[in-house]
């Protein structure tokens, strides 16, 4: 990796009678948006605590840039809680303004960017509301807002969308996806797989305090792929299926409309070509495409892979 | 550095500004002036005027009492119990006075019947006027000429004097030492207890907010810790100059609004002040005459004592105790806030915080009636008690030695705790969910 903007090396920490993390090592790239998976209970939450040097690792190396990661870089990392909450009683405004100084902006720029924000997400009419007078959405938007004030190089979510309505989510969605046009660095832990899809270029996931997959999100697909494809065709399922041969392997079929559609899985080392052959001989073929596996599919399987070598390794 | 600061000024000004706050600033100065301003002002209360019907079997005093501004005295040659009868039946009749005609042997007997009650003031002019002219008649009946009674008169008042190590002499008058010492001591008693039980209050609101978690990412957890205790030290401090400035303010407001509206006379020839301070005093019905004597000089004393006092000592050594004392057990408090997740979980930690406060509250009592002892000596330079032991003990003299030792001993003290409490604090605050007991807290000393 040409940039990456921050780095772990060979981390480890682990608290009273629990390792939270074992040797993890990750490399994200600047101007990316990185998914840190994995199950409740992995080390995600611990990760980020550490890079936020809200807790030091027991052993390895961090890196922002070309440096160490030390205090000052925190005025260049923006963080987002999974639990995550506010002054009740303090006013919306002073408020923001007060935690945007804290991570190093003068008052004056703070309110400069704050009113921007506050246009743009329509919430004027908020400053000086106190925060236990909005509801759930309008504190959500407000915690948002606060963690990308200072525009920082990087943006650590932890669970961005939990909690949050589908209009919302979909709101940081844009912001996420316009802050990654602007140059910023995105870290976001999560289970909702859609999102992973949708917006990370790369991804680690951690399960039992390790690193258990990581990689390009196109690439990691490529390699869970399992050669399934799916066909829309018109004629009937019988002949269909005898015309798989030794190609194919129907997996599921059923109507779809007016037509017919199934899966179908490549065996014995065929081309698509061939099957695609076969299939064309005895049917009118519609539509024929690849099924990539989900994220959601390929977590499932990671953790699964990984819980059965962690049994043989034992054994 | 900045950060602090800032977190300071937030802490601060989110405090100032609460309604509770202003609401405190306002009805302390004015309870304490209404406990010196309301009784003066009652007594002084002479709205009503009192027609008195005099029925004198001695014939010694018919004419010789002269109506005052607010007293009239009808002198009647009625029976009593006719006279009595013209206070039920007639409006214009407030009060029968009855004297007895053997007055020269014994003043028992006096009577004062009442329809409405007359005022303390015309009680108290009826009586000195009976009191001087029935002297004045002993004295021509024995022989004895006024102004020999005058030179025999004597006043004695003790005149207490210190001696310290160097020879060098201070008076002092005891009681007074004792209200200033038990005064001091209960602020601090008091200030200790309400602003570092709001640095308790402030830790937790930020876990069950979970607003730390986004703070923790922007400052160290130490400079949070600190940026709250020092924030609302300020807090009190300013509460504490406000109600001096009120305090002070009103009572001196209150003072010249009576003493403009009321003469020397009616005030039966004190000044405000001695109306003030004899009216403290609980004096019983026999001995008023003496006490009105006693307070005569008893008041030059008060003064004079007052004068005595070191206010310059006290008052620094009060800001420097309840800011000392103040660290100290403000840090345990957010130790404390750390560790719980509710105000309802902190009770058990608060238990063995509030002993030592509580103890030497407790015993300021011994320690007025023996300052020099050496278990005050001790209590005074705990760190734990010497806030308010030694408070107490100021007044009373405190050699310099004892006084700079006591401090030394407090600073380390605070320093110790707001480091023990930083290393809990920095722990505790992203802990939830579990039930601390002694030994967890134990161990969150030991991470690194």
């Amino acid at each position: 990796m040409t940039n990456p903007i921050f780095r772990a090396e060979h981390v480890s920490k682990a608290y009273a009678g629990h390792v939270a993390l074992r040797d993890v090592s990750i490399s994200v790239a600047e101007g990316s948006i990185f998914g840190l998976l994995g199950p409740n209970g992995a080390g995600k939450t611990s990760l980020i605590r550490i890079i936020n040097q809200i807790t030091a690792p027991d052993t390895g190396n961090l890196w922002f840039g070309n440096e160490r990661l030390q205090q000052h870089h925190l005025h260049r990392i923006g963080y987002l809680p999974e639990e995550r909450g506010l002054y009740k009683k303090m006013k919306v405004g002073e408020q923001a303004l007060y935690l945007a100084q804290l991570k190093g902006l003068s008052k004056k720029d703070a309110l400069i960017k704050l009113k921007y924000w506050f246009e743009k997400f329509e919430i004027q009419t908020w400053w000086n509301k106190k925060v236990e007078e909005l509801s759930k959405g309008m504190a959500q938007k407000v915690q948002f807002i606060v963690t990308v004030l200072h525009e920082p190089q990087l943006l650590i979510l932890d669970e961005p969308f939990s909690g949050f309505d589908p209009i919302n989510t979909n709101l940081i969605k844009s912001e996420i996806l316009e802050l990654r046009k602007k140059g910023t660095t995105i870290i976001f832990s999560t289970h909702n797989m859609g999102s992973v899809e949708e917006l990370c270029d790369n991804i680690a996931l951690i399960n039992n305090a390790h690193v258990i997959l990581e990689g390009n999100v196109t690439e990691v697909r490529n390699r869970f792929r399992s050669h399934v494809y799916e066909v829309q065709f018109g004629g009937g399922m019988m002949d269909f299926s005898h015309s798989l041969g030794t190609y194919g392997e129907l997996l599921s079929h059923g109507p779809e409309g007016s037509l017919m559609e199934a899966k179908v899985k490549l065996v014995n080392d065929a081309t698509t070509n061939l099957l695609l052959g076969n299939i064309m001989r005895a049917v009118e073929v519609h539509g024929f495409r690849e099924v990539m596996p989900s994220m959601n599919d390929i977590f499932i399987r990671a953790v699964e892979e990984s819980k059965q070598e962690a049994k043989s390794v034992i054994q | 550095m900045n950060k602090i600061l800032l977190i300071i000024q937030r802490e601060y000004l989110t405090r100032v500004r609460q309604k509770s706050f202003i609401i405190m600033t306002i009805l302390g100065p004015v309870l304490m002036a209404g406990i010196f301003i309301v009784p003066v002002w009652l007594a002084l209360q002479q709205s009503d005027d009192s027609t008195v019907l005099v029925v004198d079997d001695s014939f010694l005093f018919t004419d010789r009492m002269q109506n005052t501004e607010n007293i009239t005295f009808i002198y009647t040659t009625e029976s009593l119990d006719s006279a009595k009868s013209a206070l039920t039946a007639e409006e214009g009749v407030d009060a029968v006075l009855y004297i007895h005609k053997d007055i020269m042997t014994t003043t028992k007997g006096i009577q004062l019947v009442y329809e409405t009650q007359p005022s303390i003031h015309a009680i108290r002019h009826i009586e000195t006027v009976l009191s001087n002219d029935i002297e004045k008649f002993k004295l021509a009946k024995y022989g004895i000429n006024q102004a020999t009674m005058d030179a025999a008169k004597t006043n004695v008042s003790l005149v207490t004097k210190k001696i310290d190590e160097t020879g060098q002499e201070n008076s002092a008058n005891t009681e007074v030492s004792m209200m200033v010492g038990l005064f001091s001591g209960l602020l601090i008693y008091m200030f200790i207890f309400l602003y570092g039980v709001q640095v308790m209050r402030g830790v937790i609101e930020e876990k069950t907010s979970r607003i730390i978690e986004v703070i923790i990412s922007s400052v160290k957890p130490f400079e949070l810790m600190m940026g709250k205790i020092i924030g609302i030290a300020l807090v009190g401090l300013t509460q504490f100059l406000l109600w001096i400035v009120l305090t002070t303010s009103l009572i001196s407001g209150s003072q010249a609004i009576i003493e403009s509206q009321f003469s020397k006379d009616d005030l039966g020839g004190q000044s405000i002040e001695e109306v003030m301070s004899s009216n403290q005093v609980a004096v019983p019905q026999e001995a008023e005459e003496e006490v009105a004597q006693f307070n005569e000089a008893a008041l030059d004393d008060f003064m004079k004592s007052f004068d005595t006092i070191n206010f310059a000592v006290i008052i620094g050594s009060f800001l420097f105790y309840f800011l000392g004392g103040y660290l100290l057990y403000s840090a345990l408090f957010a130790a404390v806030g750390s560790a719980v997740d509710n105000e309802a979980d902190s009770q058990q930690f608060m238990l063995p915080i509030t002993i030592p406060i509580i103890f030497s509250f407790v015993m300021a009592q011994y320690v007025i009636s023996n300052p020099e002892g050496a278990l005050s000596f001790w209590l005074s330079i705990i760190p734990f008690t010497s806030p308010i032991i030694m408070m107490v003990r100021i007044p009373f003299g405190v050699p310099y030695w004892e006084l700079a030792l006591s401090m030394a001993m407090l600073v380390i003290g605070f320093i110790g705790t707001t480091w023990l409490a930083g290393r809990i604090y920095r722990t505790g605050i992203l802990m939830y969910g579990k039930k601390i007991n002694y030994k967890e807290l134990w161990k969150w000393l030991r991470y690194h």
